[in-house]
């Protein structure tokens, strides 16, 4: 006879059957019976100060190790506060697993205390949810649940346990019931002409370039595309969440695109006679104006989701299925090729680098972001996972740290959300315990989650912290000094002593005022067993070179006015 | 984005018996900015799914985008755009219209026209249900509007492929999308409207 068990403590025996080895989360009156069974459970369980912090750092996980991330919190408040790390995920496509507490089932409707929707609220911004009070359905839920969020288009999954099926026993009979979703795609497989018609486009293309998407790191297939890439001869431009995709310093890969993107990088695509998007979406940051997109060029999309062919581009060849099986049946029918007349047009276009716009700071003796980014990929050889966080620091971490290895960077792409880095960086290095981590974090995101160095403290967790300081919001003030005539409005920001900070939180902290000072810092920071948080205050009114502006032609790029070379050391050739 | 001209698609959409489906289906529907002009959703020939009847108008390229996020939702079982058919479409309705001793006979007339039924009377009035394509009830209302309509109930377009083949045992083959070539034969009877195109004014936020 099987034993019995209570609705709780299934919830964990079914996770650590799954698997899971970490879960972030915080308690309250609805989970707590599963909070009380944790103890018998061989789970890390990490208390963070928010609940977003726990589901940013269960997404970290998940974007730094390829498997589910899992966050728990209780019903009402504990549930709300999960939303923007859910629709992070959601826009992401992040395997998440968020547990919820819910008030017992024959309270549900009667507005108890702590009752929330959860599950009306969440619906638009997860895979999939569900709502248990079964307690015989907890096991087979969490089972099923797991199984949507990392298959297809993988994306946060969340299941709502109402307080009396955690408190409810039956006998448990651990035999995960086959999940049985039958309209549920996550295979599709495109026909064989679709697969000769795609090879067709690009076999007879002379300017292609292969745009490499997220779908690269999820389907695992970095190795597939660059050996397509090489084999036919095609240059490879990035996503920002693709970059590390293929690697950076790949004669190849010419970089980001989109709206940081180098000015040649976008040249190239609007100058393409075929695009051969893998696992992107074409996104409005990385298109421009759609109207003026990539004009003279087939489209071949390949994605897991059909619901992304045709939304922003109408293509010529919509190629469905995951990005690897796809890459096996495709690669045999591209012929091998010599495209050397393209590259030599697009090194034309790239120039001479003292005209370029990333790379190129003027020395004025002040500190730069992009001297700071610039220093720590150095120093950390290019291997370190950069977490950062929403703004212009991160179109410079994006422009200057070159990625060499897929799921080296997380940044929150789609949502944007401002507050994902440090709690984010938690999850990747629990996920990667022997990596180091950095933060890439701007004045203004870091103090929206910067509780979480508590969280940092009481669990020991070691990584670096860099605070790039301008003492704005920086993106908004450049879109302000760009478009609203330098009117700043609501945009300068007064911040405390960050290394002060870090010092109250039991951690260390720096102030670094000059490019002089950055190589010590970093060097003490990777040095030290503790966590370092390091403010580097940097040039205030620095702005992000070139820039697409928002629903301009792809071509029409602001570029960076003084082309003043900037005063490099030898060292950083 | 949309293209190509608009017209109203019909589509059949089997989901799970489960407590919310249909306002996920709603929901995706307000989501992604489609309008729905009807949804009737009911029994279907198995017990473990409900079946929808969907209109919608929209682009050939935006039935197929439509259809593809049909399939996310994790209960959505079966999705077929029977839009290009051939399928039979229906609806039902009923109309309370006033019904004098003066105009009785003239309403029971139309009722015979129509092959409509009268399924209450009376002293003032009749409750009239009738049976047919869009078309005829909307003739058959504006054929009863003189005499007073009290209260008028449609169910919205139910439809089924004609033939033999079965949505859900035997679905259309089709390619997990490509914009169906049958698509612009112009065989519907659901006109066709020039498209909107993209909208110039769109607005993107930092
Ligand atoms: C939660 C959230 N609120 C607002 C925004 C809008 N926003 C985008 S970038 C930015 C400024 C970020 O400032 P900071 O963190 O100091 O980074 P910087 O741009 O200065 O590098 C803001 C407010 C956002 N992306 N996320
Ligand atoms: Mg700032």
């Amino acid at each position: 006879m099987a034993a019995m068990r209570t609705g709780a403590q299934i919830i964990w025996e079914a996770l650590v059957r799954e698997g899971v080895t970490t879960v972030f989360g915080y308690p309250g009156g609805a989970i707590l019976p599963a909070y009380d069974a944790l103890l018998e459970y061989p789970v890390r369980h990490v208390l963070v100060r928010h609940e977003q912090g726990a589901t940013h750092m269960a997404d970290g996980f998940a974007r730094a190790s390829g498997q589910v991330g899992v966050a728990i919190a209780t019903s009402g408040p504990g549930a709300t506060n999960m939303v923007t790390g859910i629709a992070t995920a959601m826009l992401d496509s992040s395997p998440l697993l968020c547990i919820t507490g819910q008030v017992g089932s024959r309270l549900i409707g009667s507005d108890a205390f702590q009752e929330t929707d959860v599950t009306g609220v969440t619906l638009p911004i997860t895979k999939h949810n569900y709502l248990v009070s079964d307690v015989d359905e907890i096991a087979p839920t969490i089972h099923e649940a797991l199984y949507v969020a990392r298959s297809g288009r993988p994306g946060p999954v969340l299941i709502d346990v109402t307080k009396d099926a955690q408190q409810a026993t039956t006998e448990l009979d651990w035999n995960p019931r086959d999940v049985k979703l039958p309209g549920y795609r996550p295979d599709l497989r495109a026909s064989d002409a679709v697969y000769r018609r795609a090879a067709r486009l690009i076999n007879g293309a002379k300017r292609p370039v292969i745009l490499a998407g997220h779908g690269v790191l999820l389907a695992g297939a970095s190795a597939q595309v660059r050996e397509l890439a090489e084999r036919a001869d095609i240059p490879i431009a990035m996503t920002l969440l693709g970059i590390g995709g293929v690697p950076a310093r790949h004669p190849l890969n010419m970089g980001m695109m989109g709206m940081h993107g180098e000015a040649w990088v976008n040249a190239a695509i609007q100058e393409a006679d075929l695009l051969l998007a893998l696992g992107m979406r074409f996104d409005d940051r990385v298109t421009g104006n759609v109207r003026t997109y990539a004009p003279n060029a087939r489209k071949i999309h390949v994605d897991i989701d059909p619901a992304e062919f045709h939304k922003n581009v109408r293509v010529d060849v919509a190629l469905a299925g995951d990005l690897s099986a796809v890459l096996d049946d495709l690669g045999p029918l591209v012929e091998t090729g010599d495209r050397r007349a393209w590259r030599t047009a697009i090194a034309d276009m790239k120039g001479d680098v003292a005209v370029r716009d990333i790379q190129n700071l003027p020395d004025s003796g002040h500190l730069y972001a992009a001297h700071v980014i610039h220093d720590i990929w150095r120093m950390t050889g290019g291997r370190a996972i950069v977490v950062t966080d929403v703004g212009q620091h991160q179109m410079w971490e994006a422009q200057y740290y070159h990625h060499d290895e897929p799921r080296t960077l997380i940044t929150s792409g789609g949502l944007g959300t401002m507050g994902f880095a440090l709690p984010a960086a938690v999850g990747a290095k629990l996920a990667r315990p022997d990596a180091e981590v950095w933060v890439v974090a701007g004045d203004g995101g870091f103090q929206m989650t910067m509780a979480e160095l508590a969280t940092i403290a009481q669990e020991k967790i070691k990584i670096n912290v860099a605070v790039i300081n301008n003492g704005y919001l920086g993106m908004v003030r450049q879109w302000q000094e760009f478009f609203y005539e330098r009117r700043y409005a609501a945009t300068p920001l007064l911040s405390p002593d960050f290394a002060k900070l870090a010092e109250c939180f039991g951690l260390r902290g720096e102030t670094v005022r000059t490019r002089a000072e950055v190589e010590p810092a970093v060097e003490r920071a990777r040095g030290d067993e503790r966590t370092v948080v390091i403010d580097f205050q940097v040039e205030q009114e620095d702005t992000v070179y070139p820039m697409v502006p928002a629903g301009a032609d792809l071509h029409d790029m602001i570029r960076r006015p003084s082309p003043a070379p900037i005063v490099e050391t030898a060292r950083d050739a | 984005m949309t293209a190509g001209p608009l017209r109203r698609h019909t589509f059949v959409v089997y989901v799970e018996d489960k407590p919310g489906v249909l306002n996920r289906v709603a929901s995706l529907f307000r989501r992604r900015a489609f309008n729905i002009e009807s949804l009737t959703v009911g029994h279907s020939e198995t017990p473990e799914a409900s079946r929808m009847t969907i209109v919608v108008r929209t682009d050939a390229i935006g039935a197929r985008r439509l259809e593809a996020n049909l399939y996310k939702l994790v209960n959505v079982v079966r999705v077929q755009d029977i839009t290009v058919g051939p399928a039979v479409f229906r609806e039902l309705a009923m109309v309370k219209v006033t019904a004098t001793a003066e105009t009785r006979t003239h309403v029971m007339q139309l009722v015979d026209v129509f092959r409509a039924r009268v399924v209450d009377v009376a002293p003032d009035a009749v409750v009239i249900e009738t049976t047919g394509t869009e078309d005829k009830i909307d003739g058959f209302v504006e054929v009863l509007r003189p005499y007073g309509i009290l209260e008028l109930v449609r169910t919205g377009r139910v439809g089924m492929m004609r033939g033999a083949r079965s949505v859900m045992i035997d679905p259309d083959p089709t390619e997990p999308f490509a914009p169906d070539p049958r698509e612009d034969d112009g065989r519907s009877d659901d006109a066709d409207e020039p498209g909107e195109g993209d909208d110039p004014n769109i607005s993107y936020s930092v």
